[in-house]
Formats: structure tokens, sequence, C-alpha cells
């Protein structure tokens, strides 16, 4: 993997040294080392793949080629801000770092820079007020709709009434894993439930404690909020416990393969949130096998195409293919700026007659975005995980937020943002 | 017995045996500080490099594919069978020695006589080194060990005690994995005091960590002792490996299992070996009994990670040398 990096930069630094191309420059901000390698490898793989498939079937958007350009974070603050600065200058299109904390680094700078942010599904939960972030955007859906999302499948199950019940929270203690408190707090109090929270320090690799404590409390529902090895970790000792599986909920950063292949059969029944549909038989994927893999053009080693990760990256990548092509039809330009590239973000329609035009009918939800509203429709689907044919299967179609809920408090984080940075909220 | 009595009994006790799994880590870093005077960062590596190689040879994975792909455009990726595991633990043994036999040839014999300093820093690029070997022989995706280690409560334990209590008391849960932990450390421990009392190798590591110049003028090579000792360090680090990488698959992270370490170093003293199971017993036990009783309820829990690091630290403030460790006395 590590080569692959390091051949895909010195393929980079030439074309960086040779004159300038009229190509899409597409960032990519990949983990392919590190502690967090596991889920940034098929992330990335996905994402690359994906567009060297319009390459090489459609020649690129619009005619022109996408060139990705893969700058290695490890999943390192410090570092992914190195590789934004290093980046942006080749008139990088839009960035994606998949990870909450570069991602609050690079709001501010990509603001000031003119260049679009896309965290789908983390980072910064305001921006989905698109009025005070101009520049940053999170569909199809944030933590907060994660959260809301998984109370209404919980409601669900339980008749619609979870007045009396017990959830505990399991969660990375970090901004990224208190990230859902303040929502399950509010629908707490709006729902009748009691929740506990339950911190796990960084990286999360010892859960002694917060597992003995919900083998005394067992509570009803333990939802997680977790990342690499804290997820493996918490599916393992909840496995030890006897915690049952189908009671045990993570967020969508939480429910990978390799999440729960690590415990084995202990695994079978957890679930997980999701915010596309999984499965192995897109046609996408045929013409990313024949076009992309067979050709010897992989991102990586080939392994990771259907999986949880991969198939999110494949979608990011659309997302972003169809905010060029938004752009181009715009602008009447093919070879577009970060400023149509925004225009065409704002404007994006994302509808199931496209989506299987695109051979992945049904990944997503239908939804377009809009000036005021960066965040998209804010759905998820709940997943299962079946331990003997290790795949996950999905239990539910696209379900809902409650908007009711979420939008206030992002009206409010995203006022206070504007207050402390002086930013007046408007519509470029 | 009150519910809430009997659970903090059996925090004490989980405490303890979290504390062997640290102790487990300690011990490579206590063995090789004895011997040489080097604080080894790397071992945390050590430990992640031994499991990826374990669990590779046992897979029947082909080292550095990745590399041989990408340069030759082949698409290897497994020998195609299996090892068994004590065949692969052995062969990782080999691997580990030959790693101790080449840090010590390439790095360490051309740094006799530097700094302390100067040797801690060549730890720490030998960290980073073969955390990227580690990921070019055996790739960044996460492993799984079967060893068919016995994992999850013990029934028979849960059953037992779930009588001393109430209704609202559910039994002691054990860790099997834990026990086993246990075991494999005491076993380790007895081995590891057996070969430094009773073999001739075993007392020349001694007379080099009491005294280099002395052991080197009665004929001890230095530089064979050093391998020994770093080949200790090797085998302590692929039995942490195991233990961890049972918990939690054997992935990058388990690289900072050091950190959960250094209290213990702290506490325990970097020279003695029983100053590291001591120190890591008091570390477990102290650190979950502090969640239980004051950091879950009233400071919002997490508190194991700097708890650990504030205990030792009061140790460090009366014993600068750990419990166990020797008082350095130099004169001027």
């Amino acid at each position: 993997m590590k080569l692959h990096t390091l051949l895909t930069g010195a393929v980079m630094a030439s074309l960086v040294a040779a004159p300038a191309a009229a190509d899409l420059v597409l960032p990519d901000l990949s983990y392919r080392t590190g502690p967090y390698a596991a889920g940034g490898i098929p992330f990335s793989d996905g994402y690359q793949d994906y567009f060297s498939l319009l390459n090489a079937r459609d020649g690129g958007i619009g005619g022109e080629p996408v060139r990705i350009v893969e700058c290695e974070t490890g999943y390192n603050t410090e570092k992914g801000v190195e590789c934004y600065e290093s980046t942006k200058g080749e008139g990088a299109l839009v960035y994606q770092p998949l990870s909450t904390g570069i991602t609050y680094q690079l709001i501010p700078k990509a603001e000031a820079d003119g260049i679009p942010i896309h965290t789908m599904g983390y980072g910064r939960t305001a921006v989905k007020n698109g009025e005070v972030f101009n520049w940053a955007f999170n569909f199809p859906a944030n933590y907060w709709d994660a959260a809301s999302v998984i109370v209404n499948y919980l409601k669900d199950e339980n008749d619609g009434d979870l007045n009396g019940k017990n959830i505990a929270l399991v969660y990375h203690n970090s901004a990224y894993g208190k990230e859902p408190i303040p929502t399950l707090e509010s629908l707490a109090e709006s729902e009748g439930f009691t929740l506990d929270l339950l911190a796990v320090d960084h990286p999360g690799q010892e859960q002694t404690s917060q597992w003995l404590q919900i083998r005394r409390s067992r509570p009803d529902y333990v939802l997680m909020w977790g990342w690499g090895v804290m997820n493996q970790v918490a599916i393992q000792e909840a496995a030890n416990i006897r915690y049952p599986m189908e009671n045990f909920i993570g967020n969508w950063w939480a429910g990978a393969e390799h999440d729960v292949t690590p415990a084995g059969a202990g695994a079978n029944g957890y679930k997980s949130l999701n915010m596309t549909k999984v499965a192995s038989d897109f046609p996408v994927l045929d013409d990313i096998k024949t076009m992309v893999h067979d050709e010897g053009n992989a991102a990586g080693d080939g392994s990771n195409v259907g999986s949880v990760l991969y198939i999110r990256g494949m979608y990011a990548a659309m997302l972003a293919a169809e905010s060029i092509a938004k752009a181009q039809e715009i602008h009447g330009e093919s070879d577009i700026t970060p400023a149509m590239m925004r225009d065409g973000m704002e404007a994006l329609e994302i509808t199931e007659a496209r989506m299987a035009e695109l051979g992945m009918s049904g990944i997503g939800p239908e939804f377009s975005v809009s000036c005021e509203n960066h965040g998209g429709p804010g759905m998820g689907v709940m997943q299962q995980w079946d331990a003997s044919s290790g795949t996950w299967t999905s239990l539910t179609g696209f379900m809902d937020s409650d908007t009711s809920v979420t939008d206030p408090l992002v009206v409010a984080a995203s006022k206070a943002y504007a207050d402390e940075n002086g930013v007046t909220a408007a519509c470029l | 017995m009150p519910a809430s009595l009997l659970y903090g009994v059996e925090v004490l006790i989980n405490g303890l045996m979290a504390g062997v799994l640290y102790a487990l880590v300690a011990l490579g870093f206590v063995l090789i500080y004895k011997a040489s005077g080097i604080f080894n960062y790397a071992q945390g590596v050590m430990a992640l490099f031994a499991a990826m190689t374990l669990s590779g040879i046992m897979e029947g994975d082909i080292p550095f594919s990745h590399l041989i792909n990408a340069m030759f455009g082949t698409q290897l990726h497994s020998f195609g069978w299996n090892v068994p595991a004590i065949a692969a633990i052995l062969l990782t043994v080999v691997v580990m020695a030959l790693l101790a036999w080449l840090v010590q040839r390439l790095v360490f014999r051309h740094l006799v006589g530097q700094e302390p300093i100067i040797l801690f820093m060549a730890t720490i690029g030998l960290a980073y080194f073969l955390e990227g070997i580690g990921d070019l022989m055996w790739g960044s995706e996460i492993r799984t060990l079967d060893l068919a280690l016995p994992q999850g409560a013990s029934l028979a334990i849960e059953n037992a005690t779930a009588v001393l209590g109430g209704d609202d008391f559910y039994g002691f849960f054990i860790d099997k994995l834990d026990v086993v932990a246990t075991m494999v450390a005491a076993i380790l421990v007895a081995a590891l005091i057996a070969f430094s009392q009773y073999t001739k190798y075993g007392r020349a590591m001694r007379a080099v960590a009491d005294d280099h110049q002395a052991a080197l003028s009665v004929g001890i090579s230095l530089n064979f002792i050093w391998v020994l000792v770093w080949t200790l360090a090797g085998i302590v680090a692929l039995v942490a490996g195991i233990m961890w990488g049972a918990k939690s698959g054997v992935q990058f992270s388990l690289s900072l299992i050091a950190l959960k370490a250094l209290p213990v170093l702290m506490l325990g003293g970097f020279t003695s070996i029983p100053g590291a199971i001591v120190g890591g017993l008091i570390i477990g036990m102290g650190e979950q009994l502090f969640e239980y009783t004051i950091g879950g309820p009233f400071l919002g829990g997490a508190t194991e990670n700097w708890f650990a690091y504030m205990l030792a630290l009061v140790v460090l403030i009366f014993r600068p040398q750990g419990l166990f460790g020797e008082r350095i006395i130099e004169r001027v």
C-alpha cells in the first residue's frame, strides 16, 4: 500500500512538473497507513476507482479528464492541513478529508481560499446551514441526523414509545464522539428515555470499565460513536459480556466489515447505521472491475470492491462527479473553477433515475442541495451483520431523521459560529 | 453482601487482570533497559510487528506481496497454505531473533558509548521504520489471530458467584482471555527469572546489566548479550501482541499499547522485572477502581489513561527510581 502511495506521489510530482493541462483536479486526502488505515483504504479505493472509471469509460466528466492528487494524512490533523496547503494550488475543486479533526481545521482555510469542502456524514454538523458556511457541505446526512435516525428506528421497534427505556451511548472521547450528545439529550427529554454516557479514551484499546458498567446497568440499547480500534474492541467486549447484539447499534463509522470480523461469530446480529445501501451487485461495480481493475488501474489491491467503506467512497466520488457535471451545465464550461464547483454542489439534484443510469440504483436517497441546506435530507439505513455469511443486510429503507429536533440545533450552532467569527449569514 | 461492594470487587479483579496485560508490555522495556540502558521506544511497534508476522505466517501470506505486485505487475498474495499455530509461533520467534540481530548489527553497534538520548532517538527511528516495514510486508488491513484462545465470560465463575448477592448482582465477570493472559505472564516471568538465574547466558546477561566494563573484561561478548536481550524482548512483544491482538484484531493501533506500559514503568521502575509486574497490577487496579468510584460517577468517565499517569507521577515524586528500580547515585 505504501509503495502505491509513493508511486502515486511520484506520478503526481511528474504531472505537476508538466505543463498545466485542463484537468479536473480532485485531491484525495487519504490514510493508507497508521492506526486508521483499515477504514481509510477502502474509502480511498472506492473514491479513486470511480473517477478512474469515468476517465476510462467517458473520457472524464464533460470531456475533461479527472486527475486525482492523493496525499497521505495518516488521519493526522497536522498532516491533513499540510496536504491541503500542498495541493490547493493545483486547482483543487473540492476536498473530502474523511476526518472530523482535519475538517475543523480546513473549514476556515477553505472559506478564505474559496474551495469547497465536502464532509459526508462527518465533520462540523452545523455546516448544514449554507448561509453561514458558504463553502462547506455535509450532504446527504450528518451526525445529528444519525442520532435521530437511530432513535426513530428504536421507536419503530418499540411501537413508537421509548418512555422508560434506558439507552447507553459508548462514545470516542473526542469532538467526533461527543457530536451526537446534544441531539440524544434532546431526544431523551422529548421521548422519555434515560441516556447514560460512557466515554472511551483514544484509541479505545482498553474498555473494561465501560463494559462492566454496561453489564451492571443492563441498558435496553447501546449506541456507539466509535472509529478505528475502538469499534473492534467494543464489539468484542459486548460479545464477552453476552450483551444482546441486536440491541447494540453503531453509527455509520462503526459499521464496516473490519469492525465486526475480529469478534467472529460473537458479532452476529450487531447493527449499524449506514448512509448508503450496501450491495455487491451494483452494475457500476462490474464496470469498475472490467474497465479499471482488469486494466491494472485499481487504486488499491482490488480486494475492497463492494465493502461498506468502498461503496461509501464510490458514492462520495459520484456526488462530486455529479456536482462537477452540474457546474459545467450551469456555467457552460467544461474546465471549471472551485467557485463554479461550489455552484454545482449547491444546485445538485440526485434522483433515483439518475442513480439507476449510473449503475447504482438505490445506493442513496433522492435529494437536492440548496444554498440554505448544505446537508441534504439526513436519512440513513439500518443494517445488520450476519457473521456466518460475512455480509451486512439492510433492515430498512432510508429512514428520516427528526428535523424538528436537529434543525434548531443546527441553527443554534451555526449562529454561534457566525457570531464568533463575524460571519454575516447570506447566500453567495 | 450489597451489590455495589461485590461489583467493586469485580472491578478490582478485572483491574488486576488488565494490569497483567500492561505488565506484559512493560516487561519488554525492562529487559532492554536493564541490559543496555536503552529506553526502547519501539517496544510497542515490536508487539505489532510480531503479531502481524505471526498472523501472516499462519495465513500463508507472501511477505512484501504488495511491493512485488506493484513492481512486477503480478497478482501474488498467498502461498496457498496455512501454517499450524505452534510452527508459526516458532517461525515468528526466529524472525524476531533475526530482527534483534539486525538491530544490533546495523544500529546499536555503531552507537556504543553515545548518550542515552541518542540511543533513545535511535529507537524512535526504529519504531517508525518497523511500522513502515510491517506495512510493506503484511499490508494495513486488520488481521485476526486464530489461536483458539478462550474468550468471553467464564460462566462457571459467573454462576458460582451469583449467589453472593441479591437479584441485582449477576456474578463476577471474568474474561477467560484475561485468565489465560495471567497464566502466560506468570509462566513467562518464571521462565525469564529461571533463565537469568540458572543458565550461563542468563548469568552473563545479569553481569552485563550490572557492569558492562567488568563483563567485557571477563570475556562476555556484549554484542551477543544485546542480541539475546533484544530477542527476549521480541518474544515478550510477541506474547503481548498475541494477547492484545486477540482482543482487537491485529492492527496498527497495537503499537499504541506502549502508552499503557509507560506509567507501569514509572511506577515499578525501569530495571525490575517484579517491578513491571507489581507496577502493572497497581496501575490496572488503581485506574479501574478510580473510574468505578470517582471517574465514572463524578468526572464524566474515561479517566483511566490520565489517572494511571497521575498515579505514576505521585510515585515518581517520592521514589524517582520507581518502587522497585535501582537508585542511581552518581559521585561527583
